[in-house]
């Protein structure tokens, strides 16, 4: 594992003689120890664990059906796994284990403090509706009710994902499908969430689409300080965006550490295989 | 929540006249000497039936604007035309009770008069078109002109209960969004009015908050009658039978149609008055005189309109 086990929740290590005065270090914003989530006692994810800090963006990479999804929708709480915790770091009232939390701070969590950027952008978005509406849901939804104010947000989201503001009135089906994406993503950034979940984010799009949308994921990133975690099959966008990875398959993480480290260096059988499985141009 | 028996219920909350504990009660004992029809209960459903109902109210009436799933019976009238509103009203009604009943506004189109021989006939209550006189009006899609006063009770029909529907087709998510009242989505659709039409387009069905708490779609009532519908002296049933659903707003209960700050709620001034009385304030009706184009406006309201004719005839006189 990348990073040592530490309590989670923890403020500070528990000894640490030369570690920086304890208001430097954060807690993780999610802290995962021994989760498993399965659908039928068999297929899923076993025994995961690992830190993710503020500003960090991890991948998580492996063949069809290793359990990455599942793990993305155990961690977002969308299914509950068996067994394990999942300590998160919320703004309001600092780490809470989830499985304790009630599920009305989970919802509030979910449409605050978290994204959820599906890959196919027609499952994450309403598509009858206005692009306009679309961002400015999450704001309505937490009480937001002055129109001006929040057509501004959302005319502000739509130029900064690199769109015309003129195409808010327009609905998400007339958009191309990188638009879509870059819409579903102004849409659950619009409350400054502080962890994005991405499952498959580029997978949909042609590859001059693909780059710019990772181009602009980048600095976003970097820009709000998000945390992200990024399922994906391909190892370029790992090597673009993620500090680091794991690498799954069968349900467990077979290898996990930094990005370049892994692909530079691979240790395990399967990451080889993976690696040397890179298109070269 | 548990609900004492119907029989021995003290008057429910905020219902000051003892109007609605009298006809609960009364209906209780079919009356032995009645003009009704001998061959049916009266008030057509059985007495069971009504006990069943009653409870679900008195638990709607404690809870304003919460859904109250019922069972609910199939009546001698198709979906759509009024079940579920008839159902409330057999349960509700006692034999000194007078039914009046309006669709759109008017007592006389084959729904209204339907139902008004329905009752006649099943439970041998007087009826009336007057709304001062009635106690009880069931009505579709309008709330009366004439103020209503304590004691009262306005019986909707309510085609789709669930304000949240279009949003969410899950009940058991929309179930979830009340219980944590989880509205701001429904601001999703008066944006998208002010976006694409400028104003608040929504004109009928307007939702609304009642008691500061739940969601509640009015029935398609104009949005011009929301404002009736708030602090009204009158108990409100609302009946929804294909949906299985009651709720209701008591007598004297708040109820805020949603908005924005910078749109706030209104109602589009008219530009026209009542052609045969001359009222400015009432609802009007448009109607098409020719192919030419020729168009009068009347009160949707036709006793209102009809009584206030015969008051300026006799003025004149």
């Amino acid at each position: 594992m990348s990073a040592p086990a530490r309590p989670p929740g923890g403020r500070a290590p528990s000894h640490g003689e030369d570690v920086a005065p304890a208001q430097d270090i954060e807690p993780p914003v999610l802290a995962v120890a021994g989760l498993t989530c399965t659908w039928d006692g068999v297929h899923g994810c076993r025994d995961i664990d690992f830190d993710l800090h503020a500003g960090e963006v991890l991948c998580v990479v492996g063949e069809s059906g290793s359990g990455k999804s599942t793990l993305l929708q155990a961690l977002s709480w969308q299914h509950p796994p068996q067994s394990g915790t999942v300590h998160y770091a919320s703004r309001e009232d600092g780490v809470v284990d989830l499985a304790a939390l009630p599920q009305v701070r989970l919802r509030r969590l979910a449409r605050t403090e978290w994204g959820f950027m599906r890959q196919n952008p027609r499952d994450g978005l309403r598509m009858q509706i206005s692009a306009g509406a679309n961002i400015a849901e999450r704001l309505m939804a937490v009480g937001q009710r002055h129109y001006g104010e929040l057509r501004r947000s959302a005319a502000h989201w739509l130029q900064r994902m690199e769109m015309d503001a003129a195409r808010l009135d327009d609905t998400p089906a007339s958009f191309s499908g990188g638009m879509q994406q870059r819409l579903q993503i102004a849409r659950n950034l619009v409350t400054h969430p502080r962890l994005v979940f991405m499952d498959e984010p580029t997978a949909s799009l042609d590859v001059s689409v693909q780059a710019r949308l990772l181009d602009l994921m980048r600095g976003l990133v970097d820009d709000l300080g998000l945390a992200a975690i990024v399922v994906t099959h391909d190892l370029a966008v790992a090597r673009l965006l993620a500090q680091r990875t794991l690498v799954m398959r069968g349900g467990r993480v077979v290898e996990a550490g930094l990005t370049d480290q892994i692909l530079d260096d691979p240790q395990h059988p399967y990451t080889q295989l993976l690696v040397s499985s890179i298109l070269q141009g | 929540m548990t609900v004492p028996r119907a029989a021995n219920l003290p008057s429910p909350p905020n219902a000051t006249g003892s109007q609605t504990t009298m006809a609960i009660t009364q209906s209780l004992s079919p009356a032995a000497s009645r003009p009704g029809d001998e061959h049916y209960n009266f008030a057509y459903l059985d007495e069971s039936t009504k006990r069943m109902l009653r409870r679900a109210l008195l638990k709607a009436v404690a809870i304003p604007g919460y859904q109250v799933p019922f069972g609910s019976r199939e009546m001698p009238l198709p979906y759509g035309w009024g079940t579920g509103g008839i159902q409330v009203t057999s349960s509700v009604i006692g034999p000194e009770d007078v039914l009046k009943v309006i669709d759109q506004g008017s007592d006389d189109t084959t729904n209204a008069v339907n139902i008004r021989r329905f009752f006649a006939r099943v439970a041998g209550v007087r009826t009336t078109e007057a709304t001062g006189e009635a106690t009880i009006i069931q009505t579709r899609h309008r709330i009366p002109e004439t103020p209503l006063r304590e004691g009262q009770i306005l019986v909707f029909q309510v085609p789709i209960p669930e304000p949240l529907r279009w949003l969410e087709p899950r009940e058991t998510e929309t179930r979830t969004m009340h219980a944590l009242s989880e509205y701001g989505g429904m601001h999703v659709s008066l944006y998208e009015d002010i976006a694409h039409q400028g104003c608040i387009a929504t004109s009928y069905d307007y939702p609304v908050v009642v008691n500061g708490r739940y969601l509640m779609r009015p029935s398609p009532i104009p949005k011009f009658d929301n404002p009736k519908l708030d602090g009204s002296p009158a108990l409100m049933l609302f009946g929804a039978g294909r949906e299985k659903r009651v709720y209701a707003v008591p007598p004297y209960t708040s109820v805020r149609s949603l908005d924005f700050e910078d749109y706030p709620f209104s109602i589009e001034p008219q530009g026209h008055a009542c052609d045969q009385c001359g009222s400015t304030t009432s609802f009007l009706d448009e109607i098409i005189m020719d192919d030419r184009g020729t168009r009068r406006f009347v009160c949707s309201d036709t006793e209102y309109c009809a009584r206030r004719c015969a008051e300026q005839v006799g003025r004149r006189a």
